[in-house]
């Protein structure tokens, strides 16, 4: 239990402190790092509290594939050399304490609805059990994703193709100048047009494309 | 204190959430930031989901989590796209002079 305790305070504060970075450092690639730690921290931590499989999807997800396309846009946009000071004119950050106040407003509303719990500890034994401790987290998240959630799951994967396709079609551009390759036209091409027989003189030759 | 239970990650993802919501409204810097404290405030809700999901014994927590992973990377994905086509069109993506909805 303590062991338990020296682990979650670790890697809590870790991500706490990370989060905060993400959002005050001056240098954008400095956030996408602190990010990727931030990710980390909290997948150690969901491995420790026994969600194996989320805590590597998670790594696989969010380390492997956003925070390395936060990384990639970032680098291409070139926004990590300009020097952004903070507060770059007066009077355009007259709603940062208002944001302050609300996020302030959320936090204590949800320690407040965390706080319910402790005078009422007898929602936990009201849900029923579903998991099986017999079998490992992969398992079970195995048996009931592609039978309950199914459908779900079918939604999720056209949300991604969908993505996919948005993000393909909002970058591509057509570029004039560009030699590319026409599989229509090298298709459709005709014999006609692409063979010429010509009659040969004797002693003179053929003059080809002067 | 010593003894971890649900409060300790709720309040974590409390914490994180909050942080999230800072990080919109504080910043000064690029949209990519913006996208980042985003990404913060979707790793809070799976922080909570997946809590709860160990602490009350049910697996459908843990399932949804996956699906707000999926749905996180689909936002970042077009998100980003959209940024960079806004930087090729005007040049900029400083969250002061993206003002052309004078909003």
């Amino acid at each position: 239990m303590i062991a338990h305790a020296i682990f979650f305070y670790v890697f809590s504060v870790i991500a706490v402190v990370s989060a905060i970075m993400v959002t005050v450092s001056k240098n954008t690639v400095h956030s996408v790092f602190f990010l990727i730690l931030d990710f980390i921290s909290i997948s150690c931590l969901f491995i420790m509290i026994g969600a194996e499989f989320l805590g590597m999807i998670m790594l696989i997800v969010y380390v492997g594939a956003v925070a390395v396309l936060f990384l990639f846009v970032v680098m291409m946009l070139n926004v990590a050399q300009q020097k952004n000071q903070w507060f770059v004119s007066k009077d355009s950050s007259g709603h940062i304490p208002i944001g302050l106040l609300i996020s302030v407003i959320i936090f204590f509303e949800l320690i407040i609805v965390i706080g319910g719990w402790k005078y009422k500890p007898d929602l936990f034994n009201s849900a029923k059990s579903t998991i099986d401790k017999g079998i490992s987290n992969t398992h079970s998240l195995g048996q009931v994703l592609y039978t309950d959630y199914i459908h779900v799951f079918q939604i999720s994967g056209m949300i991604l193709l969908i993505a996919m396709i948005g993000a393909i079609v909002l970058t591509f551009r057509q570029r004039e100048g560009v030699k590319k390759q026409s599989y229509i036209k090298q298709i459709s091409r005709e014999r006609a047009e692409g063979v010429e027989v010509l009659e040969v003189a004797s002693n003179k030759g053929v003059k080809i494309d002067d | 204190m010593i003894d971890i239970g649900l409060g300790h990650y709720l309040t974590l993802g409390a914490v994180i959430f909050s942080i999230g919501i800072i990080g919109i409204f504080l910043n000064r810097k690029n949209i990519i930031v913006i996208l980042m404290s985003i990404e913060l405030i979707l790793l809070a809700v799976n922080i909570n989901l997946v809590s709860f999901s160990i602490y009350l014994g049910d697996l459908s927590g843990q399932v949804f989590t996956l699906f707000i992973l999926t749905v996180a990377a689909a936002e970042a994905a077009i998100g980003l796209a959209i940024i960079v086509v806004y930087f090729r069109n005007s040049g900029t993506i400083r969250v002061e002079e993206i003002d052309q909805l004078k909003g």
